[in-house]
This record gives C-alpha cells, structure tokens and sequence, in this order.
C-alpha cells in the first residue's frame, strides 16, 4: 500500500552563479519515479530560473532550462511563480518560456504548466504540503 | 587614479552591488559578472540606485553572464555598458585595482 503525499520543491535561487537551481531540476526529475504529488514553486531569485532566451554557450556551463518543458511527461504539471517576484525583478509573464503539459483527463489537451500566484496564495500553497524541499 | 569595482551577487539576494555603489568613487567602473548582472535589470527595485551612479561611474555587465541568463539589450538600464572577456582583461589594466564584492 502506498501513501500519495503532497511534495512542495522551492526554488529560491537564479540559475548558473550557484548549484541550487540545477540541483533542484535533479532532484524533481528522481522524485518523479515516486508517483507523488508534486508542485515547484518559484519565487525571489528563483524566477529567474524560467526565462526564456537563455543561451549559456559564451560561460562553458549547460543550458538546463529547456528542461522544465520535459517535467509535464513526468506528471509534474503544477510550477507556481510569483507575482510579486517578477514585478520587482522589472518582469512580466511574457519573459518567461512557455511550458506545457497534456492532460490525460481532457483528452490529451495541452494546457500552461506555469501558474501565476501571488504571495498570498503562495503562503497558502506552502501550507497545504506534506513535505517541503528547499532549494 | 582609480579602481574597478566586481560584483558577482544578485542585488535581490545580498546587498553587495548596492554597497558597492554606495563605497565606489567618480571615475570608476562596476562591472556585475555572474548573477550580478541582473543589476542591470531595467524597472526592477533596485534599478533606480544603479541609474542614480551611471552620471559618474562606468556601469558595465560581462556580456556572456548577460546572454547565459537571457538578459537581452531590451531588459536591462541603457546607462549599462556590456564587455566580453577580453574587455574584462582591459578594465583590469586600465585601473589602478580591483575591489571584488562578493
């Protein structure tokens, strides 16, 4: 028997100065296997990690943010970003890459995997967890 | 006589850019490298501070960290000078030090 439980990775760091951002991707990516619930929330530093136009060839590192596009074919369909994060970073939702995932309930339907929250509803998100993982 | 200022932190996550600016002197050049580029933001919170010194310092972001992080032309402060790695090298020489805040 098997316990579904609901698993919250934050992700509070921009991508490439440090590891925390890839290692998170990492660690979303093996967790998959486990069937859970999952949900990523984005927030500080960490929307940054969702912009489109990066090009990471000129500083020798890989370019993993194509990877979240890949996250809905492991059932991870649910990535909070918040507002009020963006809009003291000077962005909009139109920075960031388009990410989608098909559901299987509405015949395959593609639909946005990015949900944009506010810090009110992000707080709330945070409470409703069985496990939190930061990042 | 005159010094090259580095930051290599985000200005949302240490107050190390904003530090710098405040402790640099006219005439001499910041340079965000790293997730310091994301100073060069435009209308973010801490974009007034850093267009507030672009009259008397030299604003600079290192090219490669900008592209690395999606940071085009159009998203950052037009007060902000972009240079690549050779570019780097020439600010080291043409000042007198290098003060890293890190």
């Amino acid at each position: 028997m098997s316990v579904t439980k609901k698993f919250l990775y934050v992700n509070r760091k921009a991508p490439y100065g440090t590891i925390y951002a890839l290692e998170s991707l990492e660690v979303v990516l093996i967790g998959a296997a486990f069937e859970q619930d999952v949900s990523l929330a984005f927030l500080d530093d960490g929307v940054f990690q969702l912009t489109k136009g990066q090009d990471t060839k000129g500083i020798g590192v890989k370019n993993f943010s194509p990877t979240f596009r890949a996250l809905g074919d492991y059932e991870v369909t649910k990535l909070y970003i918040e507002q009020e994060s963006l809009d003291e970073r000077g962005l909009t939702k139109d920075d960031l890459q388009e990410i989608v995932y098909e559901d299987e309930d509405d015949d395959w339907a593609e639909k946005p995997s990015i949900r944009v929250v506010n810090r009110a509803e992000m707080a709330a998100i945070m409470a409703d967890q069985d496990v939190v993982l930061s990042f | 006589m005159s010094t090259l200022h580095t930051v290599n932190k985000s200005p949302f996550a240490t107050d190390a850019l904003l530090s710098c600016l405040n402790h640099c002197s006219d005439g001499d050049a910041v340079l965000m490298i790293e997730d310091g580029v994301y100073g060069a933001l435009a209308n973010s919170r801490i974009s007034k501070a850093v267009q507030a010194r672009a009259g008397s310092v030299t604003l600079l972001i290192l090219g490669p960290d900008a592209q690395a992080r999606g940071l085009n032309s159009d998203k950052c402060l037009s007060d902000v000078g972009r240079v690549d790695y050779d570019g780097f090298v020439d600010l080291v020489t043409q000042h007198d030090r290098t003060q890293a805040w890190l």
